[in-house]
Order: structure tokens, then sequence, then C-alpha cells
């Protein structure tokens, strides 16, 4: 038996809760039903929204799923149940929620990729501040570390992506009225998250990222096209020093662009893979990163940093970026050297680096491995990703 | 981290004590922006009136596309309607009758639509400033196609030439713009958007002509962001939007880091700077090569910006910071010396300087 064709995912993008993303969606989802597509709703959150839960009327609704998690029960999506339905289309809200310990799947992204692989079409929400590579940039703009997140490369699945778009003014209006949360709960927002310059923020980036993937859509096919092309006839394409065309992926030298990130133990390397992945993704790039255990003849210090490593090498593989561990025989004495050389090896044309973290004298006399990259790595482009921080 | 507030200058602050004072007498102007007929710009304009009405305000309707179509007309059925004045057979919106009924909202469609000859204003877009100018609050819709400077980018999509068009400095000046975003698919059957052939190929226009439209839409956004943080006093950069600076001496081999430079502003839609920091007099080979690697940067589009000090690494570094730069672009200097190795020179100080900013060392 052949596996039925995936479903298809439509994404209803917004920047804040009360932008009206799950009315757009379910007024979709209802013009859906008149037209005479089989839709239910899987998971829907009413917050209470009034106008939002008239708009589920004579839809119909799988129950959800109760789970007891310490004592408590939790409500969850009933995946199981929906796929024992399989309707044409389903319904999921808020697509970054993490489900109650004891779920089959973490995630409900997850739950969302198993029925789409089961060949049933989801209509799905969520705001930009859970886009996995804008997580630092998101925590610069609102102070807020957003901990539900999710990869780029599962939004970069989705058909479609809309936004849902509303001015922060009008937003601010609804949450004074009481719209979107309660009065207690409505002053706390106001006071952080929902700062006009904030939402401002927000919006611009989300609008940014609509862009990107509707054009991703259709840029990739030709990119691959010009790819090809440039792999035929190799660095022709750039004669006469420029480079004709910005879709090309290749470099001067007619090499295909490769990232290599430096994983180290230090939490900032998360900083470094978001940045370096959403900078491959947007150049059509190859991303790579690699973490490189130093000597340490098994003592403890060792074996927390070891852990260290590995836990930044699984969150790129998260990433779907190719993540590998250096042992220390292989790094020798000199982990910066073992590094370019790696990097020569496999065709890596830029390195992405933490900025050092050392201040004043110490800092410049220590003369980080960061440092000693850039001074060895001559032939490469090296990045040295900014400490994204509050900016007010 | 300290919030990077600072005391304002005084240009800062007549700037906001106009913008309030502007905003005071002046009717405000909101926006509903499409990228095609059809995806529902009118209809979103009419729905904020309607709600408007509902709740209190004094709401017209001072020109709408005729016929309606069916989804908007119950919400005019709702909605009091100034009627166009007919001038050589032309609809002209009345301004002199919604000056004398005197609202306070006002929802006009079609601002590109020009009006006869020997009317008042040209176009209705000027009819709408005056409206605002007179303290009347002004909802309207567009359609991208029908911006002046985005007509270049958009004809080469459609292959249609507008000759109705509004100036892009009208829709920077709204008080608030939205964008009223749907899939290509929904455009389908809708005329107007002046796209024709297969279904692929209109799906691929129309999607084309998406992204002009929430690009736009993000730059009038960032356009806000900064005159808003401007006027708060606020000198840092969220960095919304990439900005590319290559910073660029009569040594710099230039080519790879302008190439790269392009590559990322282009693809981010973010902008592209070259900068060079002036140090001293410069020998007629020196100027020669400096010209070339500038004219090389202009090629690909840059803004070239020629910075004055001493110390080019903190020329470099204030210059960043005031023009929000995400990313600059330095060359790897060849004259280090022996103790560089160590304090890593001034490419190393301009990484430990770079606040907030990613640092690209090329090799040279």
């Amino acid at each position: 038996m052949t596996p039925p064709a995936p479903g298809k995912l439509k994404i209803y993008l917004g920047y804040a809760a009360g932008v009206g993303k799950t009315y757009q969606m379910l007024t979709d989802a209802q013009d859906l039903h008149r037209q005479g597509h089989d839709i239910v709703i899987g998971y829907f959150e009413p917050h209470g929204r009034a106008d939002t839960i008239a708009k589920t009327e004579g839809l119909e609704t799988i129950p959800r799923r109760n789970v007891e998690y310490r004592g408590a029960v939790f409500e969850e999506m009933n995946t199981d149940a929906i796929l024992a339905r399989h309707p044409e289309i389903c319904v999921v809200d808020e697509f970054p929620h993490t489900n109650v310990p004891g779920s089959a799947r973490t995630k409900r992204w997850e739950d969302v990729t198993v029925l789409l692989e089961a060949g049933i079409g989801v209509l799905t929400t969520m705001n930009i501040q859970h886009l996995e590579s804008l997580n630092d940039q998101v925590w610069q703009i609102s102070g807020v570390r957003v901990r539900e997140t999710i990869p780029d490369w599962v939004v970069k699945q989705a058909d479609q992506v809309v936004m849902v778009d509303v001015t922060p003014g009008a937003l601010v209006n609804r949450l004074l009225r009481g719209v979107v949360y309660s009065q207690e709960k409505s002053k706390k927002a106001l006071e952080n998250f929902f700062q006009e310059s904030t939402l401002g923020a927000l919006r611009e980036l989300a609008m940014r990222q609509t862009a990107h993937e509707s054009e991703s859509h259709h840029v990739e096919s030709d990119i691959a096209e010009s790819d090809r092309n440039a792999a035929r006839v190799g660095g022709m394409a750039h004669v006469g020093g420029m480079a004709h065309e910005s879709e090309s992926v290749v470099s001067l030298t007619g090499r295909v662009e490769r990232i290599l990130i430096l994983v180290t133990a230090d939490p900032s390397s998360a900083m470094v893979i978001r940045r370096a992945k959403r900078v491959a993704d947007y150049l059509h790039a190859d991303c790579m990163a690699v973490a490189i255990q130093r000597p340490t003849g098994g003592n403890k210090v060792g074996a927390v940093e070891r852990e260290a490593l590995e836990r930044h090498l699984n969150f790129a593989r998260n990433l779907h970026i190719d993540a590998r561990l250096l042992d220390a025989e292989a790094a020798g004495d000199d982990p910066a050297k073992a590094l370019v050389e790696f990097a020569r090896v496999n065709g890596v044309t830029q390195l992405f680096l933490a900025r050092p973290r050392g201040t004043g004298l110490r800092g410049m006399l220590q003369a980080s491995i960061e440092q000693r990259i850039v001074w060895l790595s001559r032939d490469m482009q090296v990045t040295i990703v900014a400490d994204r921080t509050r900016v007010a | 981290m300290t919030p990077a507030t600072r005391r304002r200058t005084p240009e800062e602050l007549l700037l906001q004590v106009q913008a309030e004072e502007a905003q005071d007498k002046r009717g405000r102007l909101k926006i509903f922006l499409g990228y095609a007929s059809g995806v529902g710009k009118s209809f979103r304009m009419l729905d904020e009136g309607r709600r408007r009405a509902e709740r209190g305000q004094d709401v017209v309707v001072g020109a709408i596309q005729l016929p309606p179509t069916p989804d908007v007309e119950p919400l005019l059925n709702k909605l009091e309607a100034i009627p166009l004045r007919q001038v050589d057979g032309v609809g002209v919106m009345d301004v002199p009758a919604i000056l004398a009924r005197m609202p306070r909202v006002c929802l006009v469609d079609g601002l590109a639509w020009n009006n006869p000859a020997g009317s008042m204003n040209a176009s209705r877009w000027q009819d709408v400033r005056q409206l605002l100018d007179a303290g009347i609050a002004v909802i309207a819709s567009i359609n991208i196609q029908y911006i002046a400077e985005l007509q270049g980018a958009v004809e080469k999509i459609t292959g249609k030439h507008v000759t109705q068009t509004v100036p892009q400095s009208f829709l920077f000046g709204t008080d608030e713009i939205v964008v009223v975003d749907a899939p290509p698919e929904m455009c389908f059957g809708h005329s107007g958007q002046g796209v024709a052939g297969d279904p692929a190929r209109i799906a691929h226009q129309l999607s084309e002509l998406r992204e002009i439209a929430l690009l736009f839409a993000a730059d009038v956004v960032d356009h806000q962001l900064e005159t808003y943080l401007k006027q708060n006093g606020v000198a840092a950069s969220f960095g919304t939007q990439e900005r590319v600076m290559v910073c660029l001496t009569p040594r710099t081999s230039a080519t790879a880091m302008i190439e790269s430079g392009k590559r990322n502003a282009d693809r981010f839609h973010g902008e592209l700077i070259a900068a060079h920091v002036r140090q001293g007099q410069l020998d007629e080979l020196a100027r020669t090569a400096l010209e070339r690697n500038l004219e090389m940067a202009r090629q690909a589009g840059a803004h070239i910006e020629i910075l004055e000090g001493d110390d080019p690494i903190e020329a470099i570094l204030e210059f960043a910071r005031e023009r929000g730069i995400t990313q600059i672009f330095v060359g790897h200097g060849v004259d280090s010396k022996w103790w560089h190795r160590w304090t890593g020179g001034p490419v190393g100080r301009l990484i430990r300087g770079a606040q907030g900013i990613d640092v690209r060392v090329f090799p040279q």
C-alpha cells in the first residue's frame, strides 16, 4: 500500500495574542465547510472570546483527551481520535503548544506532523515570536525569552503562511476593552509585551517572515535551477569581478556557500546556532556545526563540558543542522587549528563564532580560541555573532 | 543591560513636539494595503467603519468602488454615504459636501483615482489630504500596484502599466497601515489585477506581488518604529531590518565583500551601505584604488558613506549604532603587527566594540 499524499499545512501567523489569528482561521474553516469540505476542529482554545467562539458553531469538534499529570487533569488534542475520524481538514489552534508530560509527543507541531503524514490537511495558528531562529531577537525586542519554539524547517513545510494583521493601536484598544485578556492580565500585558514599540517591531518581523516564506516557495525552484547552471559553468558566472546576479548561492570561487558553526559549552552557542542557521536559510547555504572536545583526562569538569556540548549539538540537530563532535585526539592540543582544518577539508566558506567573552586587558591577553580562529582562517569569512541583548 | 536611553537632542525634542502638535489638529489616516483585487481590502475598510459606527463614532463613506461586490454590500447598507459627484461622466469624491457634513471618520476607496481636469485636486489622495487637514480621520484602501515607486517592480510582474498613482511618501506618512493578506488562490476569479495566463503563472505572479506588499508594509512599520524610538530618545535599534555595512579602504579586496554584502542585503530585503573612514591624505594610487572600490559598491546598489574620525574603529561603530546596522563586514588587515596576535588588532577592537552587531571578517 502506498502512503497517502501528505496533507497541506496552512499557518495563520500573527505577532501577538489578540490579533485575530484564530478568528480568521475559523472564518476560513466555515467557508471550507460551506463549500462541502469535510473539516473538523481538532483543538480550539476559546480564551473566553465570544466572537471567536461563535465562529465554531456548526463545525464538528473532536473531544479532547484527558491527561493526568501530578494529580491534575490536563486536556490535550486527541490525535488518535482525529486519525480515526480521518477528516479531510483539521483545525488545530496554537501550533507551538507543548504537551503535558506523558503525552505521546512532546510538541503539538509533532502531533500536526502525524496528521499531515496521514494525509489530513491542517489549519493552525502561531505568533512570530515562537519561531526558533528569531528567539534571541524577540528577547532583545520584548525582554521575553520565549520557551515554546518551533524550528524554522517545520514552518517552511507549510504550503501557506498567511499574515493576520492589525495595527498595534487597534490591538491595545482590544486589550483595554478586555477582549483579549481579563482586566488583571491586560494590565500586566500592557506593561510588558504590549508596548507599542515592541508590538511594532514584532509586527515588522512577522511581515518580513511572511514575505520570506512566500518567496522561498517560488524562489527555491529558481535557485535550484541557477545552482545547476552555476555548477555547469563553474566560476564563469562571475566574469568581470562582480557577481552578475544576486540569486546565485555560489561564491566568487565558484564554490557552494557552506557555513560552519563552532559550538562550545558556553550558553551563547544557542545564539550562534540560531543566527547562523537563519543566515544559511536566507542565503540557501549549507549549514554544519562542530564542537571540539578538549582533552581533559575524564575529570568532572570534562564531563560537565561534554554534557553541554552534546546538548548544544542536539539543539543544532533539531534545527536540521549536520552537527558533529570532534574528539580530543583529532583536535590535538590546538582546538582552533583543528576547527580551521576541519573547515578546510569540508569546503567551508564561512565560520560562525560567538563573541569572545573576556573584557578588559585580561580578555585581550587571553587570546581566546575565537581570536586564534580569526587569525588562522585567512582563507575563509569568519562571522562573530553579536550578543543580542535587551534594547529598551 | 541598562536601557539604551539617553538625553534627547533639541532636534529630537522639536521633532516630538511638532509631531504631537500636528497630531492634535490633523485627522488620523489608516490605510488597508492589499496586493491584488479580491484580497478583501474594501471589506476590511468598510468593516472597520461599521464597527466604529456601532461604537458610536460618526462615520461616512466618502468614496467606494462601484458597483460594490456582494460581500461589501451588506456593510455599505449600514453606513451613511456621501454620493460621488458626476463630472464629465467620472465619479469624483464630493470633498465640499464631506467638509460641510464634517464627520469624525470618512472611508475612501480608490486613492489613486485622478480627478477630471479643472478639479481642485488632481488626484483623490490629495482630496484625502484635504480631509485630514480639516481634522477628519480617513480610513482608506489601496492596491500596491498604484504606489508610484513600486510601479517598476509591479510592472515587471504583471506587464501592465498603471497611469494613476499615489506617491510612496503619502503612505509613509500614514498613522497606521494594515496588510490585508490572503493566499494567492483567494484572488482567482477577480479581474483587474492585471495578470493573465495559466493558473500556475498567475499564482506565481500573485505571490510575487504579495511579497512586495508585505515588504512595503514592513518598511512603513520600520519607518514608524524608527520615528517612535527617536522621539522617545532610544538610541538603539531592534534589528528588525537587516542592514549590512561594508567597510572599505584603498587596500581592501572589495569584490568578495561587496558581492557577499549585496547577496545578504538582497536575500534579507535589507539595506547595503558601503563606508570609508577618511584619514589624512591619500596618495594618487590609494585614491584611485579607493574610488574603484567605492564605484563597485555603488554599482551593487550600496549607499556610500564617507565617515570622519581620528579613530576609524570608533567612527565605524558610532555610525553603525546610529544607523541600526546589523552586520559589519571588514577585511582582515594585511599589515597586522605581531602583538595583534594577542590583542586582535583593530579587527579585534571592532569585534569587542560591536555590541549587538555581527562582524564578518573577510580574507584579504
